[in-house]
């Protein structure tokens, strides 16, 4: 009898971007081999070719609907990086006040609309009713307050900066416009209640979550990866100035500015994937995508940043980094605890926030110095959700771009990702038919990285 | 009802757009059935076993498809969608008009790729594998099936979508607004000209947030490029435009006023009627930044 040998997850759902996970079983039902596929090809790096440097942060923007904000921030430091000057320090204060407010409206969405129904309604739920629709309706309250929440948090960008979607207020030089009293009064008002609930977040993941997560993880042979993230000069985590840290599996790293990344990371493309595979290049063991003995392969986004750095400077996020690690260890390599870690974050990131708006000099108004355009070069990072952005540009003498290089978040992750679907349909594929159950388990390893 | 979005060449901007409206769309969704939404529902083209050998597209009273058609997934995704779908929604300005993607369309593909991908094999041309092969350039979805409904804008404003939507629902015409961007700018304009050629933004705007937006100058009559006169209006219901209250000028992502325009001209010629020197604007391809499909943006011919 002939058997089928390839099944396809198409389209990986309850995630940003677009892929397949494609698994090749061999004659006995036996996974060969799992990839995961992306499936479509942009050109960000052409086709901002010619144009003027401080359009770009402007356009880069759509690269993602949900991290705008972050590839808008990278791009304008790095276009500042080009035109050689440093931003008015109280527009660099607002941008990273920005940042911290995307991060939290992202982190909701992650958690509670695309991942959380894995683990509330569970894989074993028809897959029709596996969703915000499914948990809306078994659990309305909490459906109900977690929209609400995360619309609030971009309400707020919205009516302090314009646009939350494919933002404009940061420009080469620092911010489009100043802060004033009656901003500052309603944001810090909202951002009470975002914090609030972040912590709730936690509370609830805690008891209703985090256990589940546990027990899936213990039935799974993880991989084992470095990692890379930001941190301030005393190691605490950071996500919109510092220095880049990459760690190895063992826990061990090094600490390196943003602007020597190519010392650090190579790129790399394979046949079977529009995105490109970063590794690092560092570690001089080359690149090698066998989940059970892979080579340069690091990772990105929460849990990267949640083990390298060593301490959380805000005191809600701080203790649950020590509950986390008292726990997991660092570095923690179980995958789902991605999890865990973005919830760390959304109290880091919801603390930050109010830090930013009672400190007085929010409301500075040398937010912008003027910039001319000129020839240069500029790298800068910012933390995506996904990890850590890198956007390079070169600029002529009349300040348009020559050359581009970007990786962002996602691309980071990748590589592992392809790791982690391998081991994750190896561990639950056992014949021709595993059944949307098994599958979804599957797609559960991609969905943890928020690609 | 039942509804199908699916996203093509996008971010999924637009679909983050309608989740925007937070439990307003929660409850909206309680009264449609989501047959197909890959963003947040787990249906799957090849069957939720993952072995159908053809790709399978739920019926749909409505459909919205956000994103431009740049590969042959999107392609015989859109095909599918438009077989199996009574109304079909362009969602976004990717949809109406290609949006950001088709800026690629000044290179051919090859060239393109060859940039991006050549130093990782040797100068030599990357042979893909196993993922869809990509278009001769990125289409708005109207160049490849019959549209129903355009709803641009970058991302388009949520509660726009929801009423859309919602006005679907009781088979209503939506009414979508036809007006431009400075049509629905409340910013003084002294109608003087003074200025004969634009600025770059490399300073800010002269712009007093204590102030009422009334007070502040437009910005063309400041000396800033704005495509308030060619763009759709829109981005803020019957608010001042965003990105003017942001204190940034309008770079069109709504797409042309008129239907069938095309920004770039459009605002060529709105300059010169108004004594504004249009070349000094530099990299005026980009005026098409929203709007590059339909043959718009193509590759510059070669130079003998």
């Amino acid at each position: 009898m002939k058997q089928k040998k390839v099944i396809n997850i198409q389209p990986v759902t309850r995630i940003e971007g677009h892929a397949r996970i494609s698994i090749h079983l061999d004659h006995q039902g036996k996974v060969r081999l799992t990839r995961l596929n992306i499936l479509s090809f942009r050109g960000f790096e052409k086709f901002v070719e010619g144009r003027a440097a401080e359009e770009i942060p402007r356009i880069v923007t759509r690269i993602c609907g949900i991290c705008p904000w972050m590839h808008h921030l990278a791009a304008v430091k790095a276009v500042e990086g080009c035109f050689g000057i440093e931003p008015a320090r109280d527009g660099d204060r607002l941008r990273e006040l920005l940042l911290l407010m995307a991060h939290v409206s992202d982190k909701i969405l992650h958690f509670f609309f695309m991942a959380a129904p894995d683990f509330l309604l569970g894989s074993e739920a028809a897959c029709s009713a596996r969703n915000i629709f499914g948990m809306a309706a078994r659990n309305p309250e909490l459906a109900r307050r977690v929209a609400t929440m995360r619309q609030l948090a971009q309400q707020m960008i919205e009516r302090f900066s314009g646009k939350a979607i494919h933002p404009v207020a940061a420009v080469p030089g620092g911010f489009s416009r100043p802060m004033t009293a009656d901003d500052r009064k309603a944001l810090l008002h909202d951002a009470v209640k975002l914090l609030d609930f972040a912590l709730f977040a936690l509370d609830f993941a805690r008891k209703e979550v985090f256990p589940r997560v546990e027990d899936d993880i213990a039935g799974m042979d993880d991989i084992k990866t470095g990692f890379l993230g930001t941190v301030g000069e005393t190691g605490g985590l950071r996500l919109y100035h510092g220095k880049l840290r990459l760690m190895k599996p063992d826990g061990s790293f090094v600490d390196f500015l943003p602007v020597e990344y190519e010392n650090f990371i190579e790129e790399r493309v394979e046949p079977w994937s529009y995105a490109k595979m970063p590794y690092a290049r560092a570690w001089n063991e080359g690149f090698c995508l066998d989940s059970s003995s892979p080579r340069g392969i690091y990772r990105t986004n929460a849990l990267a940043r949640i083990n390298v750095c060593d301490h959380i400077p805000t005191p809600r996020a701080q203790e649950a980094l020590e509950e986390f690690r008292h726990k997991h260890g660092r570095p923690a390599q179980a995958t789902l605890l991605y999890h865990w870690a973005r919830l760390i974050e959304l109290v880091y990131v919801s603390e930050r926030t109010i830090e930013l708006l009672e400190d007085p000099d929010i409301l500075g108004t040398d937010v912008r110095c003027a910039c001319r355009p000129g020839a240069g070069h500029g790298i800068a990072c910012v933390e995506a959700p996904r990890g850590t952005l890198i956007h390079d540009y070169e600029t002529d003498e009349n300040g348009l771009i020559t050359k581009a290089n970007l990786i962002v978040g996602t691309t980071h992750n990748i590589a592992p990702m392809n790791l982690s679907v391998d081991r994750a349909a190896r561990a639950v594929i056992r014949d021709f038919n595993p059944g949307p159950e098994a599958l979804n388990r599957i797609e559960m390893a991609v969905r943890a990285y928020d690609p | 009802m039942k509804l199908l979005s699916e996203c093509l060449h996008s971010c999924a901007g637009c679909e983050v757009s309608l989740v925007d409206n937070g439990p307003d769309m929660l409850e909206f969704m309680r009264q449609l059935e989501v047959v197909h939404m890959p963003l947040l529902v787990d249906g799957k083209y090849f069957g939720q076993e993952g072995t159908g050998k053809e790709m399978v597209i739920p019926r749909a009273d409505v459909a919205i498809v956000s994103g431009g058609v740049a590969n042959r997934d999107h392609l015989g995704i859109l095909k599918k969608v438009r077989q199996r779908c009574d109304c079909l929604v362009a969602l976004g300005t990717c949809a109406t008009h290609g949006g950001i993607p088709a800026l690629i369309n000044q290179w051919p593909v090859s060239e393109a790729m060859r940039a991006v991908f050549s130093r990782f094999s040797n100068g030599r041309e990357l042979k893909f594998v196993q993922i869809p092969e990509m278009l001769d350039r990125v289409y708005a979805l109207d160049e490849k099936v019959r549209v129903d409904l355009m709803l641009p804008g970058c991302p388009p404003r949520s509660s726009e979508i929801l009423h859309v939507l919602k006005g679907l629902v009781g088979r209503q015409d939506p009414g979508l607004p036809s007006k431009s961007v400075c049509d629905s700018c409340p910013v003084a304009r002294e109608g003087k000209g003074g200025v004969k050629k634009l600025r770059r933004f490399l300073d800010n705007s002269v712009l007093d947030v204590n102030r009422p937006l009334e007070e502040m100058r437009c910005f063309l009559e400041q000396g800033f490029l704005c495509m308030g006169p060619v763009t759709a209006a829109g981005c803020a219901g019957r608010g001042a435009p965003l990105c003017i209250r942001a204190g940034v000028p309008c770079r069109g992502c709504f797409g042309p006023a008129r239907p069938g325009g095309n920004q770039l001209l459009d605002m060529i010629n709105a300059l010169a009627s108004n004594g504004i020197d249009w070349k000094s604007i530099v990299d005026r391809p980009s005026l098409l930044r929203f709007s590059g499909a339909h043959g718009l943006l193509r590759p510059a011919r070669k130079r003998q």
